[in-house]
């Protein structure tokens, strides 16, 4: 989960990072008793929106007075940057910038350790400045059983070429966020610019951080912080239920096992749906999990039914430990709570294979579901799954 | 002979007194598994009895197993949240190789217990993935037995059932080992690791590797197999139509911005001369090509 940067600063600060202080509005008047409330002769109204290039988007402006951050608020508020709508702004005190610094400490898949990235010259594009002037950015291997501590400190604001004078500072901040980075089990730390103010001080000025969803059990408190306004639905919905689904643009519903075989499901319709009238592309990621309950398969296809754009549901299941007669009993139960539940049915493509497949299919068979085809293959069931999707 | 698994390989399972430990310990036994001990320090001294009057010990440590019953593999199905101190346990005991079953370990436990793995006497398989068969011979962790036997294919795989579906298309050839190597940002053994083992292994003719996005591994494994790999590979990526920014149920299943895309790591595989399948159907068909030529 990607958390807004009101909620990084807040995190920062109770972890002990220096920040700047920050309210934020939903509305202009808001904003104004906000930038009231600060008190601080300049303001900065900050749109709040989990993508870059904010600034260059308009989603950053500074104000004079209470009555001048409530109308750049009224600017900002429901401007659309990359897709991404503003409904919530962060009015900031004004600092007194000298330099601007980059740091980031963020999980390294390919070395399966942490990396610490760190430049004098932040506040630009990061990826840019990597490409361009690499030299510039200063790349620091952290190890994850021992994270930042005051040597490792040391090492990166070395290694970034900070004057002399600064890098006690600066490196006592780095230990700071090491902590901020471990203690929320997060896999991105960001903050961009870091920066030294005209008296000296360090202040973490925007940040980033992406928390690791695995360790939700370790941290009930921040369940709070999802963003239940800007989420889908459906997605929603289904993550109540237990599910692994994500919203897709397409019409044909899918449901499968295992994330891998899920992933190639949507390849194969979107590939086979290049042949039909409007290129039908799949509605959703959806997957039930090895084990192919029949509790799991009815609020599965409950989720997918209720999708508007859904047209065809293509059921794709291999029966491993779960051998394919127990799914395709799952898949009848399923039918059953689904029509006691009101639920209209839709066009359904079911592919069983694997263990006990033939038993599984004679089962479907007998049972003669409303709008349920079976077809042996993978390619053949998403075929006829797109085909029955195309307009 | 096979990879990583063979009929040397005395396994226990730590947690298997659980629900999910119970069920695959017992599916483990039925498919010839010498399953040689559970672990579960509050159950030290006891017995398990399973099907057919079998009966397993409990030991209260790794270490015991390994010492009282020559474990040398632990297949483990803790809890996430208990994960990280049973794996760590297994890498201190020294047990050549541990797999790791449980989904949903936080990145950071695994960051941790990688950084004590690596460089340490245990390879460490996973987590979040299906174990390793060697069919007919032994089986770790939850791939179903029944599904091939052995043969002289290898396969690789990021994902659990697209290791069966591989399995299933190619089931009158056989398998010689399938390695699920799991769907996380971190895992222990990799690609790479199983293509190395693959290539040594007098019994693999062939190797079938799966891919998925997220990560750069299938791209520095396209680099690895130029550069040491001399027997055919047959390669798939699942993901093409995954958008920017979402997890696909993998947690390291994830495109960020540019990278981590399918398309880059197919055309890292074929640059390698790697062919890949648009599908895994396609992608079985490709590999009997191969099986068929070299009969």
């Amino acid at each position: 989960m990607d958390l807004y940067e009101y909620q990084a600063r807040d995190l920062f600060e109770s972890h002990g990072v220096p920040v700047l202080r920050g309210i934020t509005a939903t509305t202009p008047e808001e904003a104004e008793a906000a930038a009231a409330a600060l008190g601080t002769p300049v303001v900065v109204v900050k749109a709040q929106v989990k993508t870059g290039g904010r600034g260059k988007a308009g989603g950053v402006k500074i104000a004079k007075s209470p009555a001048e951050a409530a109308e750049r608020a009224r600017e900002i508020l429901g401007l659309d940057i990359k897709g991404h709508v503003v409904r919530t702004v962060m009015v900031a005190e004004g600092a007194d910038i000298a330099e601007e610094y980059y740091f980031s400490l963020l999980l390294d898949r390919a070395n399966r350790s942490y990396l610490a990235m760190c430049s004098k010259e932040g506040g630009v594009e990061i990826e840019q400045l990597a490409v361009e002037r690499p030299e510039a950015l200063a790349r620091v291997p952290v190890d994850p059983a021992v994270g930042i501590d005051a040597a490792k400190a040391d090492e990166i604001v070395a290694a970034a070429g900070f004057d002399e004078a600064d890098r006690a500072k600066i490196a006592e901040v780095l230990v700071t966020l090491g902590k901020v980075y471990t203690a929320s089990d997060a896999t991105l730390v960001e903050v961009n610019p870091l920066v030294k103010t005209g008296d000296g001080s360090i202040i973490a000025l925007d940040g980033k951080v992406t928390l690791d969803e695995n360790a939700d059990f370790r941290h009930p408190e921040f369940a709070e912080l999802a963003d239940v306004a800007a989420a889908d639905p459906l997605e929603l919905k289904a993550k109540e239920k237990g599910l692994n689904y994500v919203k897709l643009d397409g019409s044909v519903g899918i449901i499968g096992n295992g994330a891998g075989l899920v992933m190639s499901t949507l390849d194969v319709v979107a590939y086979a749906g290049e042949e039909f009238p409007g290129a039908p592309k799949p509605a959703n990621f959806l997957d039930i999990g090895g084990g192919a309950s029949a509790e799991v398969m009815a609020n599965g296809l409950d989720v997918i039914l209720h999708d508007e754009q859904v047209k065809s549901v293509f059921v794709n299941v291999f029966g491993g430990i779960t051998a394919c007669d127990a799914v395709a009993n799952g898949i009848v139960q399923a039918f059953e709570q689904l029509l006691g539940r009101g639920v209209e049915p839709k066009p359904l493509v079911v592919r069983l294979d694997g263990n006990n497949a033939e038993l599984g299919r004679q089962i479907l068979q007998d049972a003669g579901l409303p709008g349920l085809e079976q077809v042996d293959t993978m390619d053949g069931a998403a075929r006829r799954a797109a085909e029955l999707a195309a307009n | 002979m096979a990879i990583f698994l063979n009929s040397d390989s005395r396994v226990i399972v730590q947690g298997m007194t659980g629900s999910e430990g119970m069920k695959h310990s017992q599916l483990m036994l039925k498919s010839g598994t010498n399953v040689v001990g559970g672990v579960n320090p509050r159950k030290a001294g006891t017995t398990v009895d399973f099907e057919d009057g079998v009966t397993v010990p409990v030991f209260g440590t790794v270490a015991e197993a390994m010492e009282q019953a020559q474990a040398n593999v632990s297949v483990i199905f803790v809890p996430a949240k208990f994960t990280k101190s049973a794996v760590v346990e297994a890498i201190e005991a020294e047990i050549p190789l541990a797999v790791v079953i449980t989904e949903g370990v936080p990145v950071r436990d695994t960051a941790e217990f990688w950084s004590l793995a690596k460089g340490s006497k245990t390879r460490l398989i996973g987590p979040n993935c299906p174990g390793l068969i060697t069919p007919g011979v032994s089986n770790a962790g939850i791939i179903p037995a029944s599904i091939t036997s052995g043969g002289r294919i290898g396969l690789v795989s990021k994902s659990g059932t697209l290791t069966y579906q591989m399995m299933y298309e190619l089931n009158d050839y056989g398998i010689s080992t399938a390695v699920g190597i799991g769907g996380d940002p971190v895992i222990g053994t990799t690609h790479i690791d199983c293509l190395q083992a693959f290539q040594d292994d007098p019994d693999t003719d062939a190797i079938v590797m799966i891919g998925e996005i997220g990560g750069d591994a299938e791209e520095r494994a396209a680099e690895f197999i130029k550069a040491n790999v001399t027997k055919p590979v047959v390669g798939y990526v699942a993901g093409f139509t995954a958008p920017e920014g979402k997890t696909m149920g993998h947690a390291g299943a994830i495109v960020s911005g540019s990278a981590g895309t399918a398309a880059a790591k197919k055309e890292a595989l074929e640059a390698a001369g790697v062919k890949v399948g648009k599908t895994p159907s396609e992608t079985a068909a490709l590999m009997r090509e191969i099986m068929a030529s070299l009969a």
